[in-house]
């Protein structure tokens, strides 16, 4: 194995799970615990940690957004490193943070801060701790869906790739729409759900005629909306997270387990 | 006439349904897109030739008085008649009264997104001048008695049959599928109107500032015709459409086609400097060009200046997850599409149109395909949050997010939703999922199932368990990427 260069392996991050992952899939979080780990990297929860403020934010709702995102730049003040398993999160705290504390000197520093040292998890796997190859294994055909925020806010387009790509036993079958939207958007697939369910459908129809049997994301909202519909329909495609996914072929009785590649 | 705003959601509903309009949109779809793409790759480094037209667009809009005055001064020189409407019923009065003065009753018209959003064809109708759009798609719009639905591709709703349904009952010719034979048709019964017409009246695509000129870019001609047969023609333009020199335009014009079709360069470009001159062969004795506010000085000074660099090409709308699925009509105002979400509140107000900013995932693809790069979700957001402080935000959502932004600070109460939401989901929760919410949700589940909460959280994994394992001490996993 070689180190990266020039730069300083982390040795501890804080988690910031996200609110959909802390509820709806915790497994997700849980992966994401034992890959770091496995990377001899030590993780940190700060249990005080709720939502990132993106639904109100979304809405418009700024005042009550600030309510709740100020809590997360004291909460995750003096860590290194702020990991999320979502692109959608950390685009609201690297992209959003900021601008809506610019009326504030101090809390703008401090939001300028976390936007630094905010990752979402593929970036700081392929970025920062630089690897592509963390030793997963999974048998199937994997196609990738690249959620809007983490692609087209983050610019984060060939990590996630480049690690599914390197997981052994995975075929990567390429929907011809991976980079279109799902149609989950939040409150969006709420409020206009005829719009979002048609866009559900051309997503799912793509990943059909790609002939795959699994869809990885980096976010549990494209991965709830997809699923909810493969499962509404009956269809047999494995949804996972890509977190999950660089978490196979490691037992979780093993979290100790190191990779021998 | 167009929808209105207020209905958007019950007019995307009537267009998921309409299958005519979906079969047209899938071709949209399918055949803009991957021309687009292909031809911006092939210009080798299209990120620096954005780039380019951006800068190009925020230098003419920052100084936008100045390049305004520059551009009337050279058009006077020129012996053209420069015309300022601060608004819609100005612009329509002025183009009137030089109507009137030339004594036209026969008009023609190139394409002009500007004289749609005058509303200008009925206003001109009414008063009893012939109006007839020369451009095949408005010409289609025109003969059907409907509004643009595309701002490039105006007819991009109908198929191909419908169109020819249209020009057999219309014109009376026989019934033809044929693309050639239904453009001849169309062809024929134009060309007698263009030596008919007085008048010409035509939208501007650039308008050059240290020349003078204005610039036309179509495929079929019409604008050309339009802008030289007549004896006076009148070009109408809002004020953003300046860009301050000649030598800005090679690269406006590359990024313009190669958006809009996927053309290095579209088959006309027309530039028109002054009418026509005591030596030339042709052009029209007179050119007015109006130039036109109409809430476009609003929209300067505020957040939201950057839909000032906008250059209709239309390639927002064609990536357009949402424009893909509904089409522009359902927008319910001139512009559709992403640009149309945020121009149709700035130009008609947010209170009406409070629909169009929300109903977007935000996912990003316009602002990709943008020549000029306008951050269009972020403009998204901006009305949003204004849309909120005017209290426009739909019914219930003030409250719910109060009660959200309330449990959301405090850890005990998040944690003590997530307990009652477990307890209340228990009778209906199938392997981890819910067929079915409560309102304002059950939306969700008419057509997919919702997670349910899982019966434990993150939280309390990490409590239990993941909290006291260790990282592994040589840190074995991750090969290096070279």
């Amino acid at each position: 194995m070689t180190e990266p260069t020039g730069r300083r392996r982390p040795t501890r991050v804080a988690l910031f799970v996200t609110c959909l992952g802390d509820a709806f899939y915790p497994q997700v979080g849980e992966a994401t615990v034992r890959l770091l780990h496995r990377l001899g990297i030590a993780v940190d929860f700060p249990l005080g940690q709720t939502c990132c403020a993106q639904p109100a934010f979304n809405a418009g709702f700024h005042d009550q957004t600030r309510l709740v995102a100020q809590r997360n730049l004291t909460l995750f003040a003096d860590y290194e490193y702020v990991v999320v398993p979502s692109g959608s999160c950390t685009a609201m705290i690297r992209l959003f943070y900021p601008d809506l504390f610019a009326e504030d000197p101090h809390l703008h520093q401090q939001a300028k801060s976390l936007a630094a040292r905010t990752y979402e998890l593929s970036e700081f796997l392929f970025n920062v701790v630089g690897t592509d190859d963390v030793g997963a294994a999974f048998a199937g055909k994997v196609a990738y869906h690249a959620s809007c925020h983490l692609q087209r806010e983050l610019g984060v387009t060939e990590a996630p790739r480049r690690l599914i790509s390197r997981v052994a036993g995975v075929e990567a079958c390429d929907a011809e729409m991976s980079e279109q939207c799902c149609g989950f958007g939040g409150t969006f697939a709420v409020k206009y759900p005829e719009i979002s369910s048609a866009m559900l459908e051309k997503k799912i129809a793509s990943l059909q005629r790609a002939g795959a049997d699994t869809l990885v994301s980096c976010d549990a909202g494209c991965l709830m909306h997809i699923a909810g519909r493969l499962r509404r329909q009956g269809m047999d495609v494995r949804v996972m997270h890509l977190a999950e996914l660089l978490n196979t072929g490691h037992s979780a009785e093993e979290p100790h387990h190191a990779s021998g590649n | 006439m167009h929808l209105g705003t207020e209905g958007f959601q019950e007019h995307a509903r009537q267009a998921l349904k309409d299958e005519p309009l979906q079969n047209a949109l899938h071709l949209l779809t399918n055949e803009f897109v991957p021309r687009r793409v292909a031809a911006m790759q092939a210009l080798g480094d299209p990120e620096a030739l954005r780039t380019q037209a951006r800068a190009v667009k925020e230098q003419a809009v920052a100084q936008l008085d100045t390049y305004l005055e520059q551009f009337a001064d050279n058009l006077d020189k020129l012996g053209a008649h420069v015309h300022w409407a601060h608004d819609d019923a100005e612009a329509r009065d002025i183009i009137t009264s030089i109507a009137q003065q030339a004594e036209a009753k026969v008009i023609v018209k190139g394409k002009s997104m500007a004289a749609e959003e005058i509303h200008l064809n009925p206003h001109l109708e009414e008063l009893g001048y012939e109006v007839l759009e020369t451009d095949l798609g408005e010409y289609i719009i025109q003969l059907a008695e409907e509004t643009p639905s595309h701002i490039i591709a105006p007819a991009i709703h109908k198929t191909r049959q419908q169109i020819a349904s249209l020009l057999h009952d219309k014109l009376g010719d026989p019934y033809t599928e044929e693309l050639t034979d239904m453009t001849q048709i169309a062809r024929r019964a134009l060309r007698q109107q263009f030596l008919r017409a007085d008048v010409g009246i035509t939208g501007v695509n650039f308008a050059i500032a240290d020349t003078g000129s204005i610039v036309l870019v179509t495929n079929e001609g019409n604008g050309r015709l339009s802008s030289t047969l007549p004896r006076v023609h009148i070009a109408l333009m809002g004020m953003e459409k300046i860009i301050p020199r000649l030598d800005d335009l090679p690269v406006m014009l590359k990024v313009l086609t190669n958006s809009a079709t996927g053309q290095k360069i579209s088959s006309y470009v027309t530039m028109i400097t002054g009418p026509r001159r005591a030596h030339d062969l042709d052009g029209p004795e007179e050119l007015h060009v109006v130039v036109m506010d109409n809430g476009r000085s609003n929209i300067l000074g505020s957040e939201n200046r950057e839909a000032l660099y906008c250059l209709r090409c239309g390639a927002c709308l064609n990536v357009c997850p949402i424009y893909q699925n509904i089409g522009g009509h359902a927008y319910g105002w001139v512009y559709p599409g992403p640009i149309g979400a945020v121009l149709t509140p700035l130009f008609t107000g947010l209170d009406t149109a409070k629909h169009l900013p929300r109903a977007s995932t935000l996912c990003g693809a316009c602002r990709e395909a943008c020549p000029v790069k306008i951050n269009i979700p972020h403009m998204l957001l901006n009305l949003r949050r204004q849309s909120v402080s005017r209290g426009g935000a739909p019914a219930g959502e003030a409250p719910l997010f109060s009660l959200w932004a309330w449990v959301m600070r405090h850890p005990g109460l998040y944690r003590l939703g997530l307990k009652l939401a477990r307890l209340g989901q228990m009778p209906f929760a199938r392997r981890g999922w819910l067929g079915k919410l409560p309102p304002p949700f059950h939306s969700w589940t008419k057509s997919r199932d919702f997670k349910a909460v899982a019966p434990q959280s993150f939280r309390d994994r990490w409590q239990t368990t993941l909290q006291y394992e260790q990282p592994s001490r040589n840190g074995a996993g991750g090969g290096h990427h070279e």
